[in-house]
């Protein structure tokens, strides 16, 4: 069992999260002026890295959403960060 | 030297104290020039070199495996072979491979230990049942065997299931195909790669691909650990690490690589003939020739490379099993392990070239791509020598995602994970 850090609560149970995807995935403005492949981008196309990542995760006990960084290889958490904070919003504009 | 396998053979080899076998295939050192290569050497990248040389007769061939054959996801997964899916492009594509499975070890003269003890998906509620029925009506519609069984017949073909109404998931019937079942995993990877091997494809082991060659805007071929290795056409097999080399050739992928696991039981007696799933609890069972019960469930839900598994998972499926198998609560697992697995949005596979021409994908299989196996290989090795779609393939093309023609197979089926 790997505990994650919430930046509220502190280090729970990693069944207590749940995956939001890329940090930094911004849905795009301009409604009808986005293309088709601006929207698949943003709804399909994922970074996937095998190492360094940069994901929002919600602790589901709170209901909190933040950004952690991690590694997929080894799973060792290197931090989470408040929205905003961290120098980088994770893609809540 | 005995190449053929047969009763015979074996009886031959008996009187020489099995001295004479041939290896299963060559060990040889890479070419500096292919008409295609292949990365990846588990199921369907083998597969798609053995059709290229047999259905399209190109020999000039090279598989390129990092580590050994079948030491991905081929050889890790728990075996099942069935194409109870729910629209009519996956029956094309996942029946395709069943029919095909059931002539394959003749064809390749090698023992896949095909089993079509049947599968046995449970309803759990009226509404399930509903469900089952609606799943059984599309699959026969579609062409392919279904049947709706109610409570007497799961309890004829699991007589040791708890079917009781207190049950957590009480059992109202089910959905039964009878032609699937179990296949060994690592026969069909040493079985295509020596089939393969014999129609002259160099299959080259501890190999890594590190980049693409991309020359005027196409791929012509790769940079690996022991050297560049050029090819006009190109084939990327390697499931869960899709997403890293399609990096490294310039695109994302609608791909998230997640860790899905399994565990065998101490080996017992015959209990168990048939295959059983139950969304309710999420696992899913079969007893292998050893006396292994094969359990799995659902996938880690958290994205990872790390070819292991996490507890919480593990505890869901042993528990799960126990809920739905109370009489197997002595048994000892002997093992567990965790393959990496490529989930696509729509849980349906990519086939197709990718955004860089003359680079072509096979990927996207997820927690389901052995029993496609034969389909697979058939159909990037049709790309391969063609340049195009066959039928089969072409509703699995990448970009259905910008066309908004997703198949999707995780609300159609209902598949597990
Ligand atoms: C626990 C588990 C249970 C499963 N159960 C079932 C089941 O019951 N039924 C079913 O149908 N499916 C099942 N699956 C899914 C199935 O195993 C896969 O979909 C299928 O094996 C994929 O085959 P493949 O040839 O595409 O990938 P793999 O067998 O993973 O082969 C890809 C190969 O590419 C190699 N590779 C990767 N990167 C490189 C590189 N840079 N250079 C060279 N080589 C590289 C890897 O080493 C690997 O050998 C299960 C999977 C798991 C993990
Ligand atoms: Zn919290």
């Amino acid at each position: 069992m790997q505990l994650f850090p919430c930046p509220f609560c502190g280090p729970r149970s990693e069944s207590e999260f749940h995956f939001g995807g890329d940090a930094g995935n911004h849905r795009p403005e301009g409604f009808r002026d986005v293309t088709d492949s601006e929207w698949t981008a943003y709804l399909y196309e994922r970074n996937n890295p095998r190492g360094a990542a940069n994901e929002i995760w919600m602790h589901m006990a709170c209901g909190e959403v933040f950004r952690m960084e991690r590694d997929t290889v080894d799973h060792r958490v290197a931090q989470s960060f408040v929205l905003g904070e961290g120098g980088d919003n994770g893609g809540m504009a | 030297m005995t190449r053929h396998y047969s009763a015979l053979s074996l009886f031959k080899e008996g009187l020489r104290g099995q001295k004479g076998w041939q290896k299963a295939w060559r060990s040889p050192a890479p070419k500096p020039r292919y008409d295609i290569l292949i990365i990846g050497g588990g199921g369907h990248g083998l597969a798609t070199a053995y059709y290229l040389a047999k259905v399209h007769n190109i020999r000039n061939i090279a598989v390129i495996e990092k580590g050994w054959l079948g030491g991905g996801n081929t050889g890790r997964n728990t075996t099942v072979v069935r194409s109870n899916y729910f629209f009519p492009e996956s029956t094309e594509l996942y029946d395709l491979a069943l029919r095909l499975y059931e002539t394959l070890g003749r064809e390749i003269n090698y023992n896949i230990m095909l089993s079509q003890r049947g599968i046995m998906t449970l309803a759990h509620s009226e509404a399930d049942m509903e469900m089952a029925a609606r799943t059984v009506n599309a699959m026969q519609i579609n062409g392919t065997d279904a049947e709706l069984f109610g409570i007497e017949d799961v309890r004829r073909v699991l007589p040791l299931l708890n079917v009781s109404p207190q049950a957590r998931y009480p059992v109202f019937g089910g959905v039964w195909q009878g032609r699937a079942g179990t296949a060994r995993h690592d026969a069909v990877a040493w079985g295509y790669a020596r089939a393969a091997d014999r129609l002259g494809v160099d299959i080259i082991q501890t190999c890594e691909v590190e980049e693409f060659l991309i020359e005027g805007g196409r791929c012509r071929g790769v940079k690996t650990s022991l050297g560049e290795i050029r090819a006009e056409r190109t084939g990327m097999v390697v499931a869960g690490h899709s997403s890293h080399l399609a990096a490294k050739a310039g695109f994302r992928l609608p791909i998230t690589s997640y860790a899905l696991q399994a565990c065998v039981s101490e080996p017992i007696k015959p209990v168990l003939d048939t295959v059983v799933l139950s969304p309710g609890t999420g696992v899913y069972a079969s007893q292998s020739d050893k006396g292994e019960l094969v359990v799995g469930g659902a996938l880690d839900r958290v994205p990872s490379y790390g070819q292991r598994g996490n507890l919480p998972v593990l505890e869901d499926v042993v528990t799960g099993l126990l809920e739905m198998f109370p009489s197997f609560r002595q048994l000892r697992l002997m093992r567990q392990w965790a393959g990496i697995v490529d989930v696509t949005p729509d849980s349906s596979p990519i086939l197709g070239e990718s955004p860089l021409p003359g680079l072509f994908l096979n990927c996207g299989w997820g927690t389901g791509g052995f029993k496609a196996i034969p389909a697979g290989g058939t159909l990037l090795a049709h790309l391969l020598a063609t340049g195009k779609h066959h039928d089969v393939s072409r509703p699995f093309d990448l970009d259905r995602f910008s066309r908004g023609r997703l198949i999707d197979e995780a609300a159609g089926s209902g598949i597990a994970h």
